[in-house]
């Protein structure tokens, strides 16, 4: 019992460093699935016929294959066969901002859908162009109902990051394994970096859901309608 | 009002979506400071055409000419310009809901016309007082009634300084109280020599503003002339029967 608590003491800092570098890969990821998911979805929506199908071809390719399998993909095969370098992180990060992205295209084009046409009809009218219109019209509102739902893909990418660690990137799954297989206390260990991992989650959704608070348009109830 | 030039001038507009024909080759001319109603029945093509006119909907044959100029539809800048010149007001007013008043008329002015922050808010504020909002101009969309959103959007309109104003039944969507409101800013335009096309139901602003009223029905401009001679005690229009219809089931409110 004594030797548990002294070995998770003793890691706890070590973990805390993996956090912090599983948080940096959930931060990066989301940030490059945030402008390639809005760039998709728009280019779903409004762009012509043959880009829509490579798009959408797009979606059902990372939809369709495991994380674990795109990221030896990439990083095993990939960048052996350019001959290109990457950290693990980068690779982490590009993986699975690459698959986060399409997950975040089809909440984008949910939430662009729902908007009512008059508002782009309006703006139309006033001479904006298309992409003005998408841009100043659209997308902050759009963006705004898409927050909820970011919050979950937040939460499912930051336990997917997890994969990170077969490829030797630094985060807390690594770090975790690392110490267990020197310890043998796996028991303790995998608890605290389930709670590592949980409070993570905790922090990001809290965050989202204060952003969102923030960016509520007023008049407008918490079920998004008039009062 | 024979010295007063054209302004706008619409020929042969088709329109269809997929088998329903909307439009069977609809024209007009606007002459400066005109107005012109238009009436009938609903899918009739009322907004259709007056979408048209701007290009919100895309006609398929037809031309549209501006002082003369027509435009080339297929040319997406000449539509922009097109779409500047000529105002349109919607029967759901379409308010940017997430920018307030204020920002609701500056949006386009900022973003099209280029106008500095401070110019922009500064003839938003002037627009906004011009329809008795001026102490409105820091709330949101969800924050206003029906009557006052209409009257933004119609600020909103006018700022951009637009030739001819289109208004798709600006009345129909609001609440027997709040028509009042909107019809006084429609009357105070029509007042100052605005052009404007307007689809309404209501027979007030038919009686009371119209120089002229268009019937449409089926797609075509069933029947045209001055209220006299389409209104006029005893005549058997359908135009007419219309508006008898309208009395009937108490919408006129005149």
């Amino acid at each position: 019992m004594y030797a548990s608590f002294a070995v998770i003491i003793d890691s706890f800092p070590y973990l805390i460093q993996g956090a912090f570098i599983t948080a940096g890969i959930v931060v990066c990821a989301m940030l490059f699935g945030l402008v390639l998911g809005v760039c998709i979805a728009i280019g779903i929506i409004y762009g012509p016929r043959p880009l829509r199908y490579l798009l959408n071809l797009y979606l059902w390719i990372f939809r369709g294959v495991p994380v674990l399998v795109l990221l030896f993909l990439f990083y095993f095969g990939l960048l052996t066969y350019l001959g290109l370098n990457l950290s693990a992180f980068a690779s982490v990060a590009i993986v699975l901002g690459l698959t986060t992205a399409a997950y975040q295209a089809n909440i984008f084009k949910g939430a662009i859908l729902s908007l009512p046409r008059g508002q782009f009809l309006a703006a139309s009218s006033l001479g904006m162009s298309d992409i003005q219109a998408i841009k100043s019209i659209l997308l902050p509102q759009a963006l705004r109902m898409s927050i909820p739902a970011w919050s979950n893909e937040y939460s499912i990418i930051l336990k997917d990051s997890a994969l990170a660690f077969v490829i030797g990137a630094p985060e807390i799954m690594a770090r975790t394994q690392f110490i267990a297989s020197r310890t043998y206390q796996h028991l303790p260990l995998y608890i605290t970096a389930g709670i590592i991992y949980f409070v993570l989650t905790w922090l990001g959704v809290r965050l989202l859901l204060q952003l969102e608070k923030s960016v509520r348009i007023p008049g407008y109830s918490d079920h998004g309608t008039n009062p | 009002m024979t010295a007063a030039k054209t302004i706008l001038e619409v020929e042969g507009l088709h329109k269809s979506f997929g088998d329903n024909t909307i439009l069977k080759g609809v024209s007009l001319t606007l002459k400066e400071g005109e107005i012109k109603v238009l009436i009938g029945p609903s899918g009739g093509g009322k907004s259709t055409l007056l979408q048209c006119i701007n290009c919100l909907v895309t006609p398929e044959s037809g031309t549209i000419s501006l002082h003369g100029n027509t435009v080339n539809l297929e040319n997406k800048k000449e539509l922009y310009q097109l779409r500047q010149r000529v105002g349109m007001i919607f029967q759901e007013f379409n308010l940017f809901d997430h920018l307030t008043a204020l920002e609701n008329v500056t949006i386009a002015l900022r973003k099209v016309k280029n106008f500095s922050k401070v110019s922009a808010e500064k003839r938003a504020r002037l627009e906004l007082e011009q329809v008795g909002l001026g102490d409105k101009t820091d709330l949101y969309p969800a924050q206003l009634s029906g009557g006052q959103k209409q009257r933004v959007a119609i600020a909103r309109t006018l700022a951009m300084d637009p030739e001819v104003l289109l208004l798709d039944e600006p009345t129909s969507a609001l609440d027997p109280e709040l028509v009042g409101e909107v019809i006084a800013v429609i009357k105070a335009l029509a007042a100052k020599g605005m052009t404007m096309i307007m689809a309404t139901h209501q027979i007030s602003l038919i009686s009371g503003l119209a120089q002229n009223v268009l019937f449409m029905e089926n797609g075509v401009i069933a029947e045209q002339g001055s209220p006299k001679e389409l209104l006029g005690a005893g005549k058997q229009t359908r135009t007419q029967g219309f508006c008898d219809r309208l009395s009937d089931l108490g919408e006129g409110g005149s």
